[in-house]
């Protein structure tokens, strides 16, 4: 049997096992790797350093555990850096099962950097009805969300006193697995104006970037590695960085599939011309 | 709690892995564990964020402070009607009464075009097209003149593509070419993407069953 036609009987699980010893090895071996800071996500970090300390900014949850790995390092890479300048965040989603991630990814945050709960940060929680809820914040927080997560009335939440709706915030950053963010941006940016930057995972990413081109989003994290290049402007290294030399071990594996593909496909249509 | 917590998601992980090399029952008990696990959740999560605190407290808590259902029910009136749509929408299960259910379901509708028709106008079309509409000569930069003629053949072309009232022949079929071209490079984006995308799933896993399971990296 000739290499190609071996090539082309290839049990698929072999290449399984190559994708997992290619990202794994990287892992292990504890690699580092400098990543180059692309414009959208270096303006997501603008965007949030130029604010004042105290201003507020409205982070939602859009997402689950099954994108996390992606959406995660984004979430903690933005609270450290707005709790770092002193930032108010107001916390909520539109994915009921992607909250409470949100909720174990903040509570962590506000423990590393000595945050208080009702002064420097609230979870709000969650409310059926995307585009509902989005509109009706724009009129008042309260008549969505009476109370937090907790089930504590926001007028008895010291951070809360004088927010009342999207005027009183200044940017919203939207952790992103689905269209939600489209949603944020034509019910909200549209129509009350609110700045926003979205973190989104990489699938989504380069249908976003129409609106970063429009000027809807000040700026765009996308998937791993754009939570890399996040952490690098934070110095504060996550797993978005550590898992940038397998990300590059990982795709350097499928280009070179992809090119023994195509050499495959060709030599066999030459044989049977 | 939390080292059982971690090996029972790394088996879980393993589980789910495990279907790469064959279909078999331990990989068939973590889906079901997944989807019913998942379900579970969100009921009990809407029933305590909205349901209870929404619907049902409003009436209890009036109850307990006046002694009064009469008083409790006509100072909360207006919950009947969502909760009565919402019983309603659960109709859809009988089959000689579902079509009661659409009330509820014309009501949603309603909202939704209502809300979306105007928010599509001028959050979406709108924008969109204003950022088209670029100078295709911007002096003393070249790069950005290019940028600007790239994105204008590329929207007409993909435009002229997507065209069917007419033969795609001679300057339309040129265009319309042109246009094919440009989604090429879009899919090949979307296609890299996802590439990243997955990898970078993978790695999450891993790096999770290397550093909170085995604790073999930090």
């Amino acid at each position: 049997m000739s290499w190609l036609a071996k090539l082309e009987k290839i049990d698929r699980r072999w290449i399984f096992l190559g994708v997992a010893l290619v990202v794994s090895a990287p892992l292990l071996l504890g690699l580092h790797s400098k990543v180059d800071i692309t414009p959208p996500v270096k303006n997501t970090y603008e965007a949030i350093d130029r604010l004042p300390p105290g201003s507020v900014i409205m982070v939602s949850i859009d997402y689950d555990a099954s994108t996390m790995p992606e959406n995660q390092p984004m979430l903690l890479a933005v609270l450290r850096h707005a709790f770092q300048k002193n930032l108010k965040i107001i916390l909520m989603g539109h994915w009921p099962l992607g909250l409470p991630v949100g909720t174990l990814g903040l509570d962590q945050v506000a423990r590393e950097m000595h945050k208080t709960y009702g002064t420097d940060y609230v979870n709000l929680g969650f409310r059926p009805g995307t585009a509902a809820v989005m509109v009706n914040l724009g009129t008042e927080i309260r008549n969505v969300f009476p109370s937090d997560y907790r089930r504590v009335l926001l007028d008895s939440i010291p951070m809360m006193r004088g927010v009342h709706n999207y005027n009183d915030i200044r940017l919203l950053v939207g952790i992103e697995a689905g269209d939600t963010y489209e949603f944020w941006i034509i019910y909200v940016q549209a129509r009350f104006g609110l700045k926003m930057a979205m973190g989104t995972t990489a699938v989504m990413a380069p249908t976003a970037y129409k609106y970063l081109q429009s000027g809807q989003l000040v700026g765009l994290i996308g998937g791993l590695k754009g939570a890399a290049e996040y952490e690098s402007l934070i110095a504060h290294p996550g797993i978005g960085l550590a898992g940038m030399p397998a990300q590059s071990a990982g795709h350097l594996l499928i280009i070179l599939f992809i090119i023994l593909g195509n050499i495959g496909y060709f030599l066999s249509r030459r044989k049977k011309a | 709690m939390t080292l059982l917590g971690t090996w029972i998601a790394a088996f879980l992980t393993l589980a789910i892995f495990s279907f790469l090399y064959k279909d078999n029952p331990v990989y068939k008990f973590a889906e079901h564990l997944y989807v019913g696990v998942s379900a579970g959740y969100m009921v009990i999560y809407v029933w305590a964020t909205d349901v209870r605190p929404l619907l049902l407290d409003p009436f209890v808590q009036t109850h307990l402070q006046t002694r009064s259902w009469a008083i409790s029910f006509s100072q909360h009136a207006s919950l009947f009607i969502p909760a009565t749509l919402g019983v309603v929408m659960l109709l859809r299960t009988f089959p000689k009464i579902s079509w009661v259910s659409r009330w509820p379901i014309s009501f949603l509708v309603g909202i939704g075009a209502g809300l979306a028709i105007t928010a599509d106008v001028q959050g979406y079309l709108f924008p969109q097209v204003q950022a088209t509409l670029v100078p295709l000569w911007v002096g003393g930069s070249v790069l950005t003149t290019f940028n600007n003629i790239l994105l204008f053949v590329g929207v007409v072309g993909t435009l002229a593509y997507f065209y069917f009232s007419r033969e795609h022949k001679g300057f339309l079929g040129g265009l319309s070419r042109i246009g094919v071209l440009f989604i090429m490079v879009a899919f090949g984006a979307s296609f890299g993407y996802t590439v990243m995308a997955r990898i970078s799933l993978l790695i999450g896993r891993i790096h999770f069953l290397f550093a909170d399971w085995l604790h073999v990296v930090h």
